[in-house]
């Protein structure tokens, strides 16, 4: 039950940081990186997870 | 949720004085307008909009090649997508593909920024644009403005955005004073929207196809509405696509300048297939010389300020429009630097400008007067090698690009600027470069330049273009006028019969300098 960001095609713009409603978010060593345990591929919260609506290369943000 | 968008209508909203009428703005006299710069300087523009854009280089043709501006990359997210945009390599109208941009941190920004405006005394404008879309990262966006506008109150701000999230953050713009807003804005019909941008993230969800298109258009014509409202100058950015947007632009300029854009700038496409963007790939060209030029002269017709010296400048680049000075401004540089920032010494600076300046347009004003009495419809292009101040002060062999003047009897009027690939490398004139050289200025009758060596000379006379250097280190306008007047003289005495020139390709690739 999370998401993961494949950090070779991450670039880094950040965008999805603040759309994640859990802080579950955040910048490691260049890249982003998701907290599994927070994690709750927005379910109940929104249509669909914010990570993979908002990040601009399609493939990056894929379920763990 | 399109339904809950507020209109302010047309109606309610203050037109700025004056700088949509005919006369508002223009260089040249006579048919001649350019950009927004006047011929006398502020005589044509209201005091409270000259103030604004004197010392702006991208507002006012006349002010870049006098001033300086410089984009800090804090800004790396995007909300939407464009088809002429790949964010693996960086946006191509912001930065050169491939070369991802060095992001820095508002506090770095802001030291930077200092650190720039006191080597180089003539940068008076911060902009933020990107590499994503400065409003879709407000936080790091609006502690950038006003980290510096506390430290640095004479640089003026500005920024540049796709629109979606304009109307939002209207307040936090009017709240750091920033006065020069530029959405880019490549179309006023979805159904013709949808062909550029594939979809939107918007309200927490994405969306795609037409919804994107419209959800965008009206964000983007509602936060024009309201900069126009509240006195902030809007400039508008538009891609020229042929086949998809080009003619629909003669629209957009109608559309926006009825709601009080200050500015239309009208780009080429950038695209070629190893930027990795979807018009790169499905082999979408973009425009020729001749093409923009016609658009834009026709956006000129319906009197809206129309811009054509942008250099579609990356993110983070640095110095006069069409030079970058970026590479000697690295985060480590800046780090060591011990930054005063000198208020004093900048105004002094300033005001040696302004009496350069002053001479410019003195110059060009009594050129002009040695145009009255000729009676000619020639009207030709030149290009000229400069690398600032107004003057014909570029070696050929050294320019990285040329400017393009039209020369009629009723003066010179920059319409624009070419990128060429250097001809001189280390000292040897490099034969592959030349043909490039001469495609990109192909339109021209002459290059006005500094100096010039034998064999290119020969190439571009066998090509059909002037090779001119007896006006090197003089004024632009005033040479190209009275090389005009030469040019006149001798068509007139049978020794050269006046032909019209080809079309000349735009070079792919957005602009750096090489170093």
């Amino acid at each position: 039950m999370a998401y993961k960001i494949i950090a070779s095609s991450c670039t880094a713009c950040s965008a999805c940081e603040p759309e994640c409603p859990n802080v579950a978010i955040r910048e490691k060593s260049g890249t982003y990186i998701i907290d599994p345990n927070k994690c709750t591929e927005c379910e109940g919260q929104f249509d669909s997870p914010q990570c993979v609506a908002v990040c601009p290369v399609d493939g990056t943000v894929i379920k763990a | 949720m399109q339904g809950e968008t507020a209109y302010i209508g047309i109606k309610e909203i203050k037109p700025l004085a004056r700088i949509a009428e005919p006369n508002g703005c223009r260089t040249t006299g006579g048919d001649g307008k350019s950009g927004c710069d006047s011929k006398s300087g502020s005589a044509d523009v209201p005091e409270h909009i000259w103030d604004k854009i004197k010392n702006h280089p991208c507002y006012s043709e006349e002010a870049h090649h006098h001033y300086a501006r410089m984009h800090v990359a804090v800004a790396p997210a995007c909300n939407i997508q464009c088809n002429y945009c790949n964010r693996k390599y960086d946006c191509a109208n912001e930065s050169r593909p491939g070369v991802v941009s060095e992001r820095l941190t508002p506090e770095q920004a802001s030291k930077k920024v200092l650190a720039v405006a006191s080597a180089i005394p003539q940068m008076t404008v911060l902009g933020i644009a990107g590499p994503g879309d400065p409003l879709a990262n407000p936080e790091k966006t609006f502690r950038t403005f006003e980290l510096i506008s506390k430290k640095a109150p004479d640089i003026k701000l500005c920024l540049s955005t796709n629109g979606l999230a304009l109307p939002g953050l209207m307040d936090r713009i009017v709240q750091y004073n920033i006065d020069h807003v530029t959405i880019t804005i490549n179309m006023v019909d979805p159904e013709i929207g949808q062909h550029i941008y594939p979809w939107i993230f918007w309200n927490h969800r994405r969306w795609a196809g037409l919804d994107a298109a419209k959800i965008i258009h009206e964000h983007q014509m509602e936060g024009l509405e309201m900069l126009t409202a509240r006195g902030i100058l809007a400039k508008i950015n538009s891609v020229m696509i042929p086949g998809i947007n080009d003619a629909h632009l003669i629209e957009v300029n109608r559309e926006v300048k009825k709601r009080g854009a200050f500015l239309h700038n009208i780009m080429p496409l950038i695209s070629s297939p190893e930027h990795g963007t979807v018009f790169g790939l499905n082999g979408q060209r973009g425009p020729t010389a001749h093409e923009l030029k016609a658009l834009q002269d026709q956006c000129e017709e319906g009197a809206m300020n129309v811009m054509r010296h942008c250099r579609q400048c990356r993110a983070d680049a640095v110095g006069l429009l069409g030079e970058d000075r970026s590479g000697e401004f690295s985060t480590d540089t800046i780090e060591a630097m011990d930054v005063k920032y000198d208020l004093d010494a900048r105004r002094v600076y300033h005001e040696l400008v302004e009496e350069q300046r002053d001479a410019r347009l003195a110059a060009r004003q009594d050129a002009l007067a040695g145009l009255d009495g000729e009676a000619s419809d020639i009207r030709i292009l030149v290009a000229v090698a400069t690398k600032g101040e107004g003057r014909i002060n570029e070696h050929f062999g050294h320019a990285g690009e040329f400017q393009i003047y039209e020369l009629s009897t009723a003066g010179a009027k920059f319409v624009g600027h070419r990128r060429v690939d250097l001809y001189c490398q280390g000292g040897y004139g490099d034969e592959d470069a030349l043909p490039s050289v001469v495609r990109a200025i192909n339109d021209c009758h002459a290059v006005m330049v500094a100096k010039i060596g034998g064999c290119p000379s020969d190439e571009l006379r066998d090509a059909g273009i002037d090779p001119v250097e007896d006006y090197a280190h003089e004024l632009i306008e005033q040479s190209a006028i009275a090389y005009f007047k030469e040019y006149l003289a001798a068509v007139k005495s049978g020794q050269i019969e006046h032909q019209a020139r080809g079309d000349a390709a735009i070079r792919q690739g957005a602009y750096i300098a090489a170093a």
